[in-house]
């Protein structure tokens, strides 16, 4: 069994987001069409099925809208972190996404916690966005 | 919209043994439940003419309809792999009605199942399961298990409703009692509340009592034409009605993780059954996780969003309550191989409307709602089954 942690491999439509965050910047794709920001990187809108998109740079911050601790690991690559929270941030622009939240311990997480991404540099190459609560 | 259903019927169900079985492979337990099922209807092997099955994950055969026929000796006029993960074991049926109803074939043979506990180990099953769940870049670095994906699910169904550990923790103790009346399920000593309180926890607010199981087994359903099935030797069963919905696909993604697209599956099938949720004698409810039960309950609208967690308070979904669910003891005690889990409820459905479920028997049971729900509670099939009213 694999031990390594499962890192990105950014692919055509998602290495914009990962040069993005590469820079310490949280990226989402919007609808020229329709307006509407995405997330997950997709080729077209899957509110209005156009395939005009530009990128634009979040605000960096939103609110926890859901979260977990997780006691058992996945696989031995996370047994070192236990406990730590996995959770779904609602980004200031709308979009959801998954993240670990840092910088306080697991109980003092809450939904609705006010949150800001930071960046957890992994080689060279690669920088993973986290979220803190706003005020650490 | 016609409430006149497929010209087809469930004549046939079989499961191989559950739980621990470490001297069978998939195959072989794949026909184990296939004999047990041909043997229930009255046919032999070579009656069969169409075969659906589903993704053989755990050893990881492709095209798993040409492995199944190949080694069970079908030379079928249709074939295929259905994958809707755990809303899999659902359409099967109807895809099976489609089939025998279009001509394209008279008698199929839904076959599923896998040896997820004992082809390598549990903590392998555990790993696998969560390499497939997870977005490959957007979640699975962030270290999720399939339980967290679930237990966001909770966790947000808490803060909107009030829905507590104590009640998620009484859908647990129910499939554990409806496991302890089926001789075949995986887990049936009894537990109660504190002890699913008292279990390890996994990913918060998930105890690992909170989680389906990891088995092996396989289930199979034999589906025939209508005209066919009134000479066979067991009271058909007919598909009265179907829906399917889907919104997300991956968690994270979800703009809302309490309300889901079983709520579309349902008003469907109930539409195209001409039935509404009263109707409902009993409901096979997918259960990979005690909280799937309770927001199945309010989507498919057995009672109001939020109410969930106070449904199935006081023994509402037991043998015996309002609503009896999820009868044999479903993915959380009567056994869970992975994706061919749904079918057990398919075959349980089926059983209640006979009226040959024994010990566990609803008495007088005419209409069984099946409801499968696949991938992070994102693909869902619901099918209504009844008696043929001729």
């Amino acid at each position: 069994m694999s031990v390594e942690r499962p890192v990105p491999v950014p692919n055509a439509e998602t290495a914009p987001y990962w040069a993005a965050a590469r820079e310490h910047r949280l990226t989402v794709q919007r609808c020229l069409e329709c307006g509407q920001p995405r997330f997950y990187p997709r080729a077209i809108c899957p509110r209005c099925g156009s395939d005009r998109t530009e990128w634009m740079d979040c605000e960096g911050t939103g609110t926890v809208y859901s979260y977990t601790v997780v006691y058992r690991p996945p696989s031995e690559a996370f047994a070192a972190d236990v406990p730590y929270v996995v959770a779904v941030v609602e980004l200031s622009e709308g979009p959801h996404l998954m993240t670990n939240v840092v910088g306080c311990p697991p109980d003092q997480v809450t939904v609705g916690m006010p949150v800001r991404v930071r960046f957890r540099d992994m080689g060279e190459e690669l920088a993973l966005p986290l979220f803190e609560p706003i005020g650490t | 919209m016609t409430n006149t259903p497929l010209p087809a019927a469930i004549v046939g169900i079989g499961e191989s043994a559950v739980g621990r079985v470490p001297d069978r492979s998939a195959l072989q337990l794949q026909t184990d439940a296939a004999s047990v099922a041909l043997a229930d209807a009255g046919l032999r092997w070579g009656d069969v003419d169409g075969l659906i099955t589903a993704p053989l994950r755990v050893e990881q055969s492709g095209l798993p309809c040409g492995v199944v026929a190949n080694y069970m000796g079908l030379h079928p006029a249709y074939l295929s792999t259905l994958d809707l993960a755990g809303a899999t074991g659902t359409a099967m049926i109807h895809h099976a009605a489609l089939m025998v109803a279009s001509g394209q074939c008279s008698t199929v043979l839904c076959v599923a199942g896998q040896n997820l506990l004992s082809h390598n180990s549990r903590a392998h099953a555990v790993k696998a399961m969560a390499d497939h769940a997870g977005h490959a870049q957007f979640e699975s670095p962030y270290g999720p298990l399939v339980p967290s994906l679930y237990a966001l699910v909770a966790q947000r169904h808490m803060y909107e409703y009030g829905t507590t550990s104590e009640q998620l923790a009484e859908v647990a103790v129910t499939m554990r009692r409806h496991a302890g009346l089926n001789p075949n399920a995986h887990k049936r000593d009894p537990i109660t509340v504190q002890d699913v309180l008292n279990s390890r926890m996994i990913s918060s607010p998930l105890h690992v009592l909170d989680c389906s199981l990891v088995s092996d087994g396989a289930a199979a359903a034999i589906v025939t034409t209508i005209e066919r099935a009134r000479d066979l030797r067991r009271p058909p069963v007919r598909l009265l009605g179907q829906g399917y919905g889907q919104d997300h696909f991956h968690i994270g993604e979800a703009q809302s993780l309490t309300s889901t697209a079983a709520a579309r599956s349902g008003r469907e099938a109930f539409r195209a059954a001409g039935l509404t949720p009263a109707d409902v004698d009993v409901a096979e409810l997918y259960d990979c996780f005690t909280i799937t039960v309770i927001v199945e309950l309010e989507d498919l609208g057995f009672c109001p969003k939020g109410e969930g967690g106070r449904f199935v308070e006081g023994g509402r979904i037991a043998i015996g309550g309002e609503l009896p669910t999820t009868t044999h003891g479903g993915l959380l005690s009567a056994g869970h191989p992975g994706v061919p889990g749904g079918l057990f409820h398919v075959l349980e459905g089926v059983r209640q409307i006979r009226g040959e479920a024994g010990d566990r028997q609803v008495p007088n049971a005419k209409i069984a709602l099946v409801h499968g729900n696949g991938g992070t509670i994102a693909i869902h099939c619901t099918i209504l089954l009844g008696g043929d009213t001729r």
